[in-house]
């Protein structure tokens, strides 16, 4: 039988998220790189105690209606962008793993007031250490001595050995349950192709969960793609869902 | 009377004559930004942002031809550039972490004698965020803070010891805040130039790490 990952509906593609899973979640801060439509599928499930890990916990469909306000001078920011601070002020959330919680300035997310509710748990890490937790786990390492966060709140708990006179933080390899990603294209073997920065976390977590599931533009037929091009190969994603052309509210089933 | 205190423009200008032709540079968020406007025209800087993508162009200021798909790392869409290449956020920081990047300028809330920074929290904030800033702090080639010299309540922000949580111990090589430049040395913090009305006792009166004064002391340059 032919192999096809395409699966037709959001829902379908989330349906065996469960409560206290960890779920990877790709995109950086903007619209563009954002799993929303994924993320909308997990908010309607409704499941709970969810550990999240990404760059940000989000804005929340409030302060994206900020946001849309103060950056309609930049960046046009889309109706259907769903951020993984929807999930956070339905209660879904239990802990984070994030490297970017808190806004700049007197904003705060609602990932931040999560925090200060004494709701979620926080666990902080530098974008790089993240990523590289992500990457180990794809790759089969389970764990990796890096210098950065050395004499601060991130090397609490953590193995330090000294390497060519500096000290290093053992890391750990962190493997999702699932990991929600956004790209550009894909075929139905879950090959992936992404535009300009919206690689970011997606591209690092395709593969760093048991199932990757990605969020695309478009479908195409096998060999659409030049395999000279392919960012994601199709081993690492196990389901491929395609966003609807118009935008949709969150909380309508599809 | 000291001068007037450098606006945010003539500090981003300062920090850019840090720039080296061919540097491989990395903003930070706010002031840091600013500073891609004052590349001179006879030098080539190739700038990094952390979300992946490197070699970019200016920031776009129309939003109809703004891409949600070209940001930066301060979500600020940008305008691509011949030679551009784009990443994920693991190789981002291999590029970082691996000392591919010749200088970083960040914020800062305070910097102590040491070079230690402070930059991920904020005052009366419970929580902080790191983003890229401690990869870059830890593993840039050199690290440019760019800051006001003192808080809004006028506290020196340029200390003996961190108040604020450290982002990275021993890590600033080069200050440049709104009244005066200064490099951190093996042998504490060396002032090199002065905004102009300022003189040396003016500066270290509102800095608590004491300050040695370079024997070349000059004003910053205002173009």
């Amino acid at each position: 039988m032919a192999v096809n990952k395409i699966v037709s509906r959001f829902d379908e593609a989330v349906a065996d998220i469960h409560d206290a899973a960890v779920l990877l979640i790709g995109g950086f801060g903007g619209p563009g790189e954002c799993p929303s439509y994924l993320i909308a599928a997990v908010a309607r499930k409704a499941v709970k105690n969810l550990t999240i890990v990404g760059n940000s916990g989000g804005w929340g469909p409030q302060l994206i209606d900020v946001l849309r306000t103060r950056m309609a001078v930049l960046l046009r920011i889309p109706p259907d962008w769903y951020d993984p601070g929807l999930l956070v002020e339905r209660d879904q959330v239990r802990k984070g793993i994030l490297s970017f919680p808190a806004a700049p300035a007197h904003i705060y997310t609602p990932f931040e007031k999560a925090v200060m509710d004494g709701k979620v748990e926080l666990e902080l890490i530098g974008q790089g250490s993240l990523s590289e937790r992500m990457r180990a786990a794809k790759g089969g390492i389970a764990a990796f001595y890096t210098p950065v966060g050395v004499g601060t709140i991130v090397e609490e708990g953590k193995e330090v050995r000294e390497f060519d006179g500096r000290k290093h933080l053992l890391e750990m390899a962190l493997k999702g349950d699932y990991s929600l990603v956004r790209a550009y294209k894909a075929d139905r073997y879950g090959n992936l192709v992404y535009r300009g920065s919206s690689r970011t976390f997606n591209a690092t977590m395709a593969g760093a969960s048991t199932v990757t599931i990605a969020e695309v533009d478009e479908v195409v037929e096998p060999g659409a793609l030049d395999p000279e091009h392919i960012v994601t190969p199709g081993v690492y994603v196990q389901r491929v869902v395609v966003r609807p052309r118009e935008p949709r509210p969150w909380d309508e089933p599809m | 009377m000291p001068g007037e205190r450098l606006d945010e423009q003539t500090m981003a200008l300062r920090v850019a004559k840090e720039f080296q032709d061919g540097m491989v540079v990395n903003l930070g968020v706010g002031i840091p930004t600013l500073c891609s406007n004052f590349v001179p025209p006879e030098k080539e800087i190739i700038f990094q942002s952390e979300n992946g993508i490197l070699g970019f162009g200016p920031i776009v200021t129309d939003p109809d031809e703004a891409d949600e798909n070209l940001i930066n790392a301060g979500v600020q869409p940008v305008q691509p550039k011949p030679g551009m290449a784009v990443f994920d956020h693991a190789e981002s920081f291999v590029m970082i972490r691996g000392g591919h990047i010749d200088l970083a300028v960040l914020g800062a809330l305070e910097v102590s004698e040491r070079g230690d920074l402070a930059n991920y929290t904020l005052p009366g904030k419970q929580v902080g965020s790191f983003g890229g800033g401690q990869d870059l702090a830890f593993c840039a080639k050199r690290v440019v803070v760019v800051m006001t010299h003192t808080t809004r309540e006028g506290k020196p922000k340029i200390i003996k010891e961190l108040t604020s949580p450290t982002t990275a111990p021993a890590c600033v090589d080069f200050i440049v805040t709104d009244i005066a430049t200064i490099e951190v040395t093996d042998q504490g913090l060396l002032l090199k130039e002065t905004a102009p009305g300022w003189t040396a006792e003016d500066i270290q009166a509102l800095t608590e790490a004491q300050l040695r004064v370079a024997p070349d002391l000059k004003e910053i340059a205002l173009l």
